[in-house]
C-alpha cells in the first residue's frame, strides 16, 4: 500500500472490478445516454454490449431490456471492461434466430478515437503506451480543433468527449442524425476531417491543396487555432527539433533545396541551437525569398498542420459496428476511469489526476465505514455510492448531457404529435 | 414515364416538343423510378439482360485496370456502339434512330439485372457501383440542353444559396453560384472537400452539381434494391426466369474480381523458411517493403499483416507454414500473446475463423484505394504511397541485383509523378526481368499491365521455371 501515493500502478484485481460494477459504476446514466429516454427503446434493447472476460475471452452480442439486467449481467460476468456497439435490426441476442440479412447494423453514435500512439513520430517526452501531461496537450489540440469542426461544420450538438483510461481520448456523437449516418457517409465526414496522410515512408503528411492555393476554408480555420499550439508545443515544450532526427524530419519538409542545404549546413554547425531558432531560421528564409513561383509560405502553413494537427484512428469512425470502450469502463492496465472530459477545460485536464478504481474505493470505505461494516447494511444496493466520491463530478457531467439529449426527444415527440 | 410530360418547361424550340411529345420515353437518361409495364418475350427480356451485362462487366474490369475516367468513357462507348452490345443511346436530335426502342431496352435490361442482383449485399454493391458508373457516363455524352431538362423534371431538393450566405462564407470568391443541400446527400464531394460545410448543409459550387444528381441516382437505385430483394421470395414466378436469372448472376460474380481468390496453381510446398528468397527474387515492391519491415521490425501492424498474409495465402502457404512463417517473424513476441492476438486473425484469413470466408488476396487496385497508410503503416503501395525521394532509395536497394538502376529512374518517377502507379510497377518488373528476356511493352505478359501483386509475383515465378528449363543447368547466382 505504501507504494500507491508514489504513483505505481496497484494490480487491478477481479474483487476490485466487482466492487466497483456493484457499487460505482452509473449504469443508470449509462442506460439514459444511450437510450435518449426513460422508457427502454429499440436504441437500447437493441443495442450490441460485448465483454471482455477475465483472461481475455471475448464475448460479444449481448443485449439487455434495460438497465438493471446489463448491471446484473456484468456483475456475474466481472469483465475486465465492456464494449458498445451498434443498434442492430434485432436483438443481438437473438441473432441466431432471425435471417441472417434481416440482423445489420441500423444506428450508431458517431464515434472517433485520437490514441497518442499515432503521434510517437512527434513527440520527445513519451512514446508508446506511455503519457504525461505534457503530451496531452497534443490530445487538446485536437479536441478543440475537432471539437469545433463537428459543431460548426456539421451541425451537431451533442458530443461527449471520454477519456480513454490510458493515452487516448475518445468522442461519442449522439445527434438524431449522426446516429443514422450510412458507413459511406462516415467514410466521407472521416475524409473531411483527415488531413495527415501516408505511412513511414511518406515525409509530406499534408496534402490538401494545390501549390500555391489557400487552404481550404475549413483546415484554415483548424490552422488559426493550431499556430499558436505550434510555438508552444512543439518548438518550446517538445523541443523536436533539436535532436538530429528531429531537425533532419523538419528539412525533408522544405521543398527549396538551396534553402535546405543552408540550413542543414548551418544546424549541423550549430546543432546544440534550440528548435526556437531553428524554426526562425526557417521562417526567415521564407520571407526573404522573392521567388515568383515559389511555394514556401504554403509549406510553412503545412509544416505547421502536419505537427499538430489532429490524427485519427480513421477505421474506428467508418463503420458502424465498430465497437469503443464505454465510458466508465476501467483502463486494466492503468486503473483509471474512462470519465467524460469538458472540452472547454480541456487544456487543464491532467489524465494522471483522473481517479483510479483502488482509489474510489477507498474514498468509499472512508465515508461509511459502518454501512460497508455492517452485516446487514451490506446487502442495501448502492445505486448511488458514487455521489459520495470523486467520481461525482464526472457523472453529473454524463447526467447533464442526457438531459440535453431527453429535451430533444421530448421535442421531437411533441414535433410528431403536432403534425397528427 | 408518360405523365413526365406535363412538368417538362416549355423551350423556344416548337420542332422539339413535337418530337418529344410523341416519345414514350422522352429523355435518354433515366432514373428507372418506373418497372417497364409493357409484354416482351422471353428473348428480349434475355438479350437486353445479357447485352447490359456485358457493358457492367466492362465497366468493372476497367477500374480494375485503374483506366482513368476518360479511358473509360473511351472503352465502354465503343463496347456501347458495338453490334454485340448495342446499348448505345441517342440523343433526340438523332432523328434516324428509333428512340423509343433503344431506351425501351435500356429500361428493360436495367430492371431484369435488378432482379438478378439484388441477392447478396456484395452484389448489390457491385451493381450499384457499374450502374452509377453507367449513368455517369452517358450524362456525359448526353446533350446540355436534354440534359438540363431532364433535370427539371426532377425535384432534387436543392436551394441556391443567397449571394448573402456565399459572400459570408467565401467572401474573397467572385460571385459564384453556390447550392444548398445536406450534407448527407452529397458525401463524396464532403469527402475530397470539394464543398464548404456550415452547419450541416453542403454548398455545392455550381460545377460540382451534377454530384448531387449522380448521388441521388445511386441512393435510389441502393434503397431500389433492397426492397427488391425483400420482395423477391415472394414473387410469384413461373420457371421461365429464374434459371436466366441464376445464370446471369453467375456471370457478373465470374467476373474480374474473384481473381486471386484460390492458391496460384503448381506452387505446392511453399514452406516458411523460402519466403526469404521468394522476396528477395519475385516480390513487387509493396510486399518486398513490408517483408523488409517485418523483418527490421519483427512486427507488423493490422493491416500490413494483412495485405501480406494475403499474398503469401495466394502464393501457396499453407496454414501451417503461415503460422509457423509468422510466428518465427515476430521473434519479440511472447507465445502466450501471439497465440491471443495472432493466431486467430492468421487463420481466419484462411477461412477457418469466424465467418469462413475466402478472402481474395488485395488487387492493386484495393491497395491504392481502401485502408490508405497512417503513421507508422508500412502497407499501401510504395510508389502511391512513398515520397519520392524514398521510392527511388527502396527501388534500387530492392532491384539493383536485379538490373535496376539509376539510369531507370526518371522514367520510372515519371510515371508515379502522373499517377500511373502501375504502369510504374510494371515498368519496375520488365527491367528487372529483362535478363529472362522480358522486352518494353510486354508487362506480365502479352502486354498487360500489373493490376495484382500476385500476377507479379507469378509472372516473375514462371519465368525463372521457364529460364531452368531452357538453360544450361547454370545456377541462378544470388546470395
Amino acid at each position: 500500500m505504501a507504494i500507491s501515493d508514489k504513483q505505481e500502478i496497484e494490480p487491478v484485481t477481479p474483487e476490485i472490478m466487482l466492487a466497483f460494477y456493484r457499487r460505482l459504476y452509473p449504469f443508470k446514466s449509462l442506460f439514459a445516454w444511450l437510450n435518449h429516454e426513460h422508457v427502454p427503446t429499440k436504441l437500447f434493447t437493441n443495442r450490441e454490449f460485448a465483454f471482455t472476460l477475465q483472461g481475455d475471452v471475448y464475448l460479444r452480442y449481448n443485449s439487455f431490456s434495460n438497465a438493471d439486467e446489463l448491471k446484473k449481467q456484468v456483475c456475474s460476468y466481472n469483465p475486465t471492461r465492456f464494449e458498445i456497439g451498434p443498434v442492430y435490426s434485432a436483438r443481438p441476442r437473438d441473432r441466431k434466430t432471425v435471417r441472417p440479412a434481416a440482423f445489420s447494423p441500423q444506428l450508431r453514435e458517431l464515434v472517433f478515437d485520437i490514441d497518442m500512439t499515432d503521434y510517437d513520430p512527434i513527440r520527445t517526452c513519451c512514446s508508446g503506451a506511455d503519457i504525461c501531461h505534457r503530451c496531452w496537450a497534443f490530445i487538446a489540440a485536437a479536441v478543440r480543433v475537432l471539437d469545433r469542426a463537428i459543431r460548426d461544420q456539421f451541425g451537431y450538438h451533442h458530443l461527449l468527449w471520454v477519456y480513454s483510461g490510458r493515452r487516448g481520448i475518445h468522442l461519442w456523437v449522439s445527434d438524431r442524425e449522426a446516429l443514422e449516418l450510412t458507413d459511406d457517409q462516415r467514410r466521407a465526414l472521416v475524409g473531411w476531417l483527415t488531413v495527415i496522410h501516408g505511412g513511414k515512408e511518406m515525409h509530406k503528411k499534408v496534402n490538401v491543396r494545390a501549390p500555391r492555393t489557400p487552404l481550404p476554408p475549413s483546415i484554415q480555420q483548424a490552422y488559426n487555432m493550431l499556430e499558436p499550439v505550434f510555438r508552444e508545443l512543439i518548438l518550446e515544450d517538445q523541443d523536436l527539433f533539436a535532436s538530429e532526427e528531429g531537425w533532419k524530419a523538419l528539412l525533408q519538409l522544405i521543398p527549396d533545396n538551396d534553402i535546405r542545404s543552408r540550413l542543414e549546413e548551418k544546424w549541423e554547425e550549430k546543432a546544440r541551437r534550440s528548435s526556437e531558432s531553428k524554426w526562425d531560421d526557417f521562417v526567415d528564409e521564407v520571407e526573404r525569398d522573392k521567388k515568383p513561383k515559389s511555394n514556401l509560405k504554403n509549406a510553412k502553413e503545412d509544416i505547421i498542420i502536419q505537427y499538430t494537427y489532429p490524427r485519427l484512428d480513421a477505421e474506428v469512425s467508418k463503420r458502424r459496428n465498430h465497437l469503443l470502450k464505454a465510458p466508465f469502463c476501467i483502463h486494466p492496465k492503468t486503473g483509471r476511469v474512462c470519465v467524460p472530459v469538458d472540452p472547454r477545460t480541456i487544456d487543464s485536464f491532467d489524465p494522471e489526476k483522473v481517479p483510479t478504481v483502488q482509489q474510489l474505493l477507498r474514498e468509499l470505505d472512508k465515508i461509511a465505514p459502518s454501512a460497508t461494516a455492517g452485516e446487514g447494511a451490506a446487502v442495501v444496493e448502492h445505486h448511488s455510492d458514487w455521489e459520495r466520491t470523486s467520481l461525482k463530478p464526472y457523472v453529473d457531467m454524463l447526467d447533464k448531457h442526457v438531459m440535453g439529449l431527453m429535451e430533444e426527444t421530448r421535442k421531437a415527440k411533441q414535433k410528431m404529435d403536432l403534425s397528427w | 414515364m408518360e405523365n413526365r410530360r406535363g412538368t417538362i418547361r416549355h423551350t423556344k424550340l416548337r420542332a422539339f416538343e413535337e418530337i418529344e411529345s410523341s416519345l414514350k420515353y422522352p429523355f435518354c437518361l433515366n432514373f428507372y423510378d418506373k418497372p417497364p409495364i409493357d409484354d416482351i418475350t422471353i428473348e428480349e427480356f434475355e438479350t437486353a439482360a445479357l447485352d447490359r451485362l456485358r457493358v457492367l462487366a466492362e465497366i468493372e474490369s476497367c477500374f480494375a485496370r485503374n483506366r482513368s475516367f476518360d479511358e473509360m468513357a473511351e472503352v465502354i462507348k465503343t463496347i456501347c456502339k458495338s453490334d454485340r452490345c448495342s446499348l448505345w443511346l441517342s440523343t433526340n436530335s438523332a432523328s434516324d434512330k428509333d428512340l423509343d426502342k433503344e431506351r425501351e431496352k435500356d429500361h428493360i435490361g436495367h430492371f431484369v439485372l435488378r432482379l438478378a442482383f439484388c441477392r447478396s449485399e456484395d452484389l448489390r454493391q457491385r451493381f450499384v457501383k457499374a450502374e452509377t458508373t453507367l449513368f455517369k457516363l452517358r450524362y456525359r455524352w448526353d446533350n446540355t440542353e436534354e440534359r438540363q431538362q431532364f433535370l427539371n423534371t426532377r425535384d432534387f431538393d436543392w436551394v441556391l444559396a443567397s449571394s448573402e450566405e456565399v459572400q459570408e462564407l467565401i467572401p474573397s470568391d467572385p460571385p459564384t453560384t453556390y447550392y444548398k443541400v445536406k450534407w448527407t446527400r452529397v458525401p463524396d464531394l464532403v469527402e475530397k472537400r470539394k464543398v464548404i460545410l456550415k452547419g450541416g448543409m453542403a454548398y455545392v459550387p455550381a460545377a460540382e452539381q451534377a454530384s448531387i444528381v449522380f448521388q441521388a441516382f445511386q441512393t435510389l437505385l441502393e434503397k431500389a434494391l433492397e426492397a427488391t430483394a425483400k420482395a423477391l421470395p415472394r414473387l410469384d414466378e413461373d420457371n421461365r426466369l429464374v434459371p436466366i436469372l441464376d445464370n446471369l448472376s453467375k456471370g457478373f460474380q465470374a467476373g474480374v474480381s474473384s481473381e486471386w481468390a484460390s492458391k496460384t496453381e503448381g506452387q505446392e510446398g511453399l514452406t516458411a523458411d523460402m519466403i526469404d528468397e521468394m522476396a528477395y527474387k519475385h516480390y513487387p515492391a509493396c510486399m518486398r517493403n513490408l517483408h523488409m519491415a517485418l523483418r527490421r521490425d519483427k512486427h507488423l501492424k493490422h493491416y500490413g499483416r494483412l495485405q501480406y498474409g494475403l499474398f503469401l495465402k495466394i502464393l501457396g502457404l499453407s496454414i501451417d507454414e503461415a503460422v509457423a512463417f509468422w510466428r518465427k517473424a515476430f521473434s519479440s513476441i511472447q507465445d502466450d500473446k501471439f497465440n491471443k492476438e495472432y493466431r486467430y486473425n492468421i487463420r481466419h484469413s484462411y477461412g477457418l475463423e469466424g465467418k469462413r470466408a475466402n478472402y481474395a488476396a488485395w488487387s492493386c487496385q484495393q491497395i491504392l484505394m481502401s485502408n490508405e497508410p497512417g503513421p507508422g503503416d508500412s502497407h499501401g503501395c510504395p510508389y502511391r504511397h512513398f515520397s519520392t525521394d524514398n521510392l527511388q532509395s527502396a527501388l534500387l536497394t530492392m532491384y539493383s541485383d536485379y538490373g535496376l538502376t539509376s539510369q531507370d529512374m526518371p522514367e520510372i518517377m515519371n510515371m508515379v509523378k502522373q499517377k500511373h502507379y502501375h504502369v510504374a510497377c510494371t515498368r519496375v518488373f520488365e527491367i528487372t526481368h529483362s535478363r529472362q528476356g522480358v522486352k518494353k511493352g510486354e508487362g506480365v505478359g502479352a502486354g498487360e499491365s500489373v493490376t495484382h501483386p500476385n500476377h507479379y509475383a507469378a509472372r516473375s515465378r514462371e519465368l525463372t521455371k521457364e529460364e531452368g528449363k531452357e538453360g544450361d543447368g547454370d545456377v541462378v547466382m544470388q546470395g
